[in-house]
C-alpha cells in the first residue's frame, strides 16, 4: 500500500497518475465487494419467498395411504388417490404377466424389466399419470381402450402403455411411475 | 414550470399547477398530433384499453363473490350464475370480455405487422406490446383455472406439465408451481392471487406502451412519418370521435354475444366439476391459445431434442420471435401498401394462423376432410413450418429482394393527390 494520496504535494506527474490508477482499482474492488454482498443478501431474502411456494408441511404429511385390496378379482383394477394423484392397482392375469415379462428390452422406449417394477408379479402398482403431459390414461376397466399393448392408453396425445405400465408407443418419454409401497399383509397395501 | 403557469383556471388550474394531470391529458389526448389518414384498424388499441378496463371492473365484482378453494370454487361460480344479483351478467361480461380483449389485441398486432409499425424508431413500443400479450396469456390461463371445472383442471395440468420437459430442474419446478404433487388447493390459491395481480401489471405496461407511443408518434397507413402540420390533426375531437364510433360498434357485437350467445366461445366440459382421477376425452384450450397449442403438438423429435421439449421450445419461440422482428425485417419500406410481395405473404400468414387455430382444436390423428392420407397433425406440421419460415426466412430476404412501389412524398399527398400539397 502506498501512502494516502497527497493532494498538492511534491509528487511527479507519473506518480500522481499511478496513485489515481491505484485509487480506481480500490474503488472498483469496493464496488464489486459491496455489490456482491448486496446480491447475496438479496438472494437470501428472496429464497423464503420462493420456497414458500414449495409443498408445505401439511401437504408433505399426507404422504401415505392404506388400501384394502382383498376384493380385487383377477384381471380387475382399482384407482385410489394418493397425494392428489390417481394410483392404479391392477391384479394381473397370468397372460398379462407373461406378456410383460417376455417383452424384449430392446423394444422398449424406456427399458426396464418387469421384475424391477413389481414386488409381487400379480400386483402392478402405478402412478396413473401419463409421463407426457400428465393426463390420466384409460384402461382401468376391461371395457375401456387399453391401447396396442393391452395396458393403458392415454387419450390426450395417444401414448400406449403395456401390462407393466411401460411406454411402448406415442409421445410420452417414460414408463408410468411406480410409487413407493409395501404390503402390510396379504390384503392391505400401504402406498407412500 | 413556474408555480402559476397552467393554462387552466379555477380549481382545475390550482390542481394543475401542483400536479399537472390536466395538462398531461390535454397534451397527450387533446393536442397529440395524429396522422390525418388513420383507417379503422387504428381503433383497436383504444378498444383493447376499453377491454382491460372492463376486465378489471367485472373481475373485482366477481372477486367479491368467488371462493378460491377447491371445495367451494365450482359451487361459488354456480352461486354467482344463479343467486347473486346480476352475477350471471358479471360473469358473462368477464368470460366473453377475455375473448374480445384477445380479438382486439390480435387485430391490433396484425395491423402492426401489415403497416410495419414495429420498425425503427418504434421497436421498444412494439416490444412492450409483446410483453402485454404474454401477460394477457398468463392472466387468462390463471383465470380459466378459477371456475375449477374439468377443463380448468386438465388445462392447468397439461400446461404446467410442459415445464417438466426442462432437463434436470423440470420436475422440481413443476412441484414448486403446484405447491404439491398435483394441481390442488395450493395451486388454485396462488393462481387466484396472480390472476388478481397481473391485470394491474398490464395496466403499468400499457402506461409505458403509451408513453413510448407518444415519444415516437403514431405510424399510419402510408408508413411514412408526418412532415408538416398539414399531415396531422389534433387527437381531439377527430380521433376521439372516430374511436367512439368504433367502440360503439365493438360494444354492440360484444353485447350480442354476452346476451344472446354467452357460451358460444366456451367449452361445455368446464361445467363438469374438476375430477383429478379422470381426464376428459379431449383437452382444448380457449380459442385464443389454439394456434400455440397446435405448434406445441406439431413438432416432432428434432435431432437430440425429444418432441416434448422441442414442442415447448417452438411454442415459446413462436411468440418470442416477435421481440426480434424489428431486426429480422430488413425492408426500408414500412407499409405493405408499397410492398406488393410482402402483402401477399402477409395474407398467407393470416390464413396460416387461422389454420393453426383449427389444428389446435382437433385431435392430431383425425383425418382431414375424411382423406385417408391427410391427418390433422400433417396440416399442423406444414403450417408450423410456414409460421417459422415467414419470420426467419421471408422477413430477412424480402427486404433484400423485394421490388417496392414508390412511396408518396407526404401523408397529405397520399390522401389528397400530388396537386393538393401545392394548393394548400
Ligand atoms: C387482463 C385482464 C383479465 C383477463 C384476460 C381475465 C381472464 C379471465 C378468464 C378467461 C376467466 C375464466 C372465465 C370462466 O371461464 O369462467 C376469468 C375468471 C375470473 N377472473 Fe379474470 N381476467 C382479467 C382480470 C381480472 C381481474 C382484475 C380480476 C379481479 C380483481 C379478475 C377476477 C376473476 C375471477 C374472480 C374469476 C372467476 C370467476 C369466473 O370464472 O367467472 N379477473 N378471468
Ligand atoms: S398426456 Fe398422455 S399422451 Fe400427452
Amino acid at each position: 500500500m502506498v501512502d494516502a494520496p497527497k493532494k498538492n504535494g511534491s509528487l511527479g506527474q507519473s506518480e500522481a497518475d499511478q496513485d489515481e490508477a491505484h485509487d480506481g482499482r480500490r474503488r472498483e474492488f469496493l464496488y464489486l465487494a459491496a455489490g456482491g454482498f448486496a446480491a447475496i443478501g438479496a438472494g437470501a431474502a428472496l429464497w423464503p419467498f420462493i420456497d414458500s411456494m414449495n409443498p408445505s408441511g401439511d401437504v408433505l404429511a399426507l404422504a401415505s395411504t392404506e388400501v384394502d385390496i382383498s376384493s380385487i378379482e383377477l384381471g380387475q383394477a382399482i384407482t385410489v388417490k394418493w397425494r392428489g394423484k390417481p394410483v392404479f392397482i391392477r391384479r394381473r392375469t397370468p397372460d398379462e404377466i407373461e406378456a410383460a415379462e417376455n417383452a424384449s428390452l430392446d423394444d422398449l422406449i424406456d427399458p426396464q424389466a418387469d421384475a424391477d417394477r413389481v414386488q409381487r408379479p400379480e400386483w402392478l402398482i402405478l402412478v396413473g399419470v401419463c409421463t407426457h403431459l400428465g393426463c390420466v390414461p384409460v384402461g382401468q376397466k376391461a371395457t375401456e381402450v387399453r391401447g396396442d399393448f393391452g395396458g393403458w392408453f392415454c387419450p390426450c396425445h395417444g401414448s400406449h402403455y403395456d401390462t407393466s405400465g411401460r411406454i411402448r408407443k406415442g409421445p410420452a418419454p417414460l414408463n408410468l411411475d411406480v410409487p413407493a409401497y409395501t404390503f402390510i399383509d396379504d390384503t392391505t397395501l400401504r402406498i407412500g | 414550470m413556474s408555480s402559476e403557469s397552467s393554462k387552466f383556471t379555477g380549481l382545475v388550474g390550482w390542481v394543475d399547477n401542483r400536479l399537472p394531470v390536466f395538462s398531461y391529458v390535454h397534451k397527450e389526448y387533446g393536442e397529440y398530433p395524429t396522422p390525418r389518414n388513420f383507417n379503422y384498424w387504428w381503433n383497436f388499441g383504444a378498444l383493447a384499453m376499453f377491454c382491460l378496463t372492463v376486465m378489471i371492473v367485472s373481475g373485482i365484482f366477481l372477486a367479491m363473490q368467488y371462493q378460491p378453494n377447491t371445495q367451494m370454487a365450482f359451487e361459488s361460480i354456480q352461486r354467482i350464475m344463479r343467486d347473486v344479483n346480476y352475477g350471471w351478467l358479471m360473469r358473462y361480461i368477464h368470460m366473453n370480455g377475455a375473448s374480445f380483449f384477445f380479438i382486439a389485441v390480435y387485430i391490433h398486432i396484425f395491423r402492426g405487422l401489415y403497416y410495419g409499425s414495429y420498425k425503427s424508431p418504434r421497436e421498444l413500443l412494439w416490444m412492450l406490446g409483446v410483453v402485454i400479450l404474454l401477460l394477457m396469456m398468463a392472466t387468462s390461463f390463471f383465470g380459466y383455472v378459477l371456475p375449477w371445472g374439468q377443463m380448468s383442471f386438465w388445462g392447468a395440468t397439461v400446461i404446467t406439465n410442459l415445464f417438466s420437459a426442462i432437463p434436470i430442474v423440470g420436475d422440481p419446478i413443476v412441484t414448486w408451481l403446484w405447491g404439491g404433487f398435483a394441481i390442488d388447493n395450493p395451486t388454485l390459491n396462488r393462481f387466484y392471487a396472480l390472476h388478481y395481480l397481473l391485470p394491474f401489471v398490464i395496466v403499468g405496461v400499457v402506461g409505458l406502451h403509451v408513453v413510448a407511443l407518444h415519444v415516437t408518434g403514431s405510424n399510419n397507413p402510408t408508413g411514412i412519418e408526418p412532415k408538416s402540420s398539414q399531415d396531422t390533426v389534433p387527437f381531439h375531437p377527430y380521433y376521439t370521435l372516430k374511436d367512439s364510433f368504433g367502440l360503439s360498434v365493438f360494444v354492440i357485437i360484444y353485447a350480442l354475444i354476452v346476451f344472446y350467445a354467452p357460451e358460444s366461445l366456451g367449452e361445455a366440459e368446464n361445467y363438469v366439476p374438476a375430477n383429478s382421477l379422470q381426464t376428459p376425452a379431449e383437452i382444448v384450450p380457449e380459442w385464443y391459445l389454439l394456434p400455440y397449442y397446435a405448434i406445441l403438438r406439431s413438432v416432432p423429435d428434432l435431432l437430440i431434442i425429444d418432441a416434448k421439449l422441442a414442442g415447448i421450445i417452438a411454442m415459446f419461440v413462436s411468440i418470442l420471435v416477435l421481440f426480434v422482428l424489428p431486426w429480422l425485417d430488413t425492408s426500408k419500406v414500412r407499409s405493405a401498401r408499397y410492398r406488393p410481395t410482402y402483402k401477399k405473404f402477409f395474407w398467407v400468414f393470416v390464413v396460416v394462423c387461422f389454420v393453426l387455430g383449427w389444428v389446435g382444436a382437433h385431435p392430431p390423428n383425425e383425418k382431414v376432410f375424411g382423406l385417408e392420407w391427410l391427418e390433422v397433425i400433417d396440416v399442423g406440421r406444414i403450417t408450423t413450418f410456414y409460421y417459422f419460415f415467414h419470420f426467419f426466412v421471408l422477413f430477412p430476404l424480402l427486404g433484400k429482394f423485394e421490388k417496392t412501389k414508390p412511396v408518396p412524398n407526404s401523408i397529405t399527398e397520399s390522401v389528397l393527390g400530388a396537386s393538393a400539397t401545392e394548393k394548400v
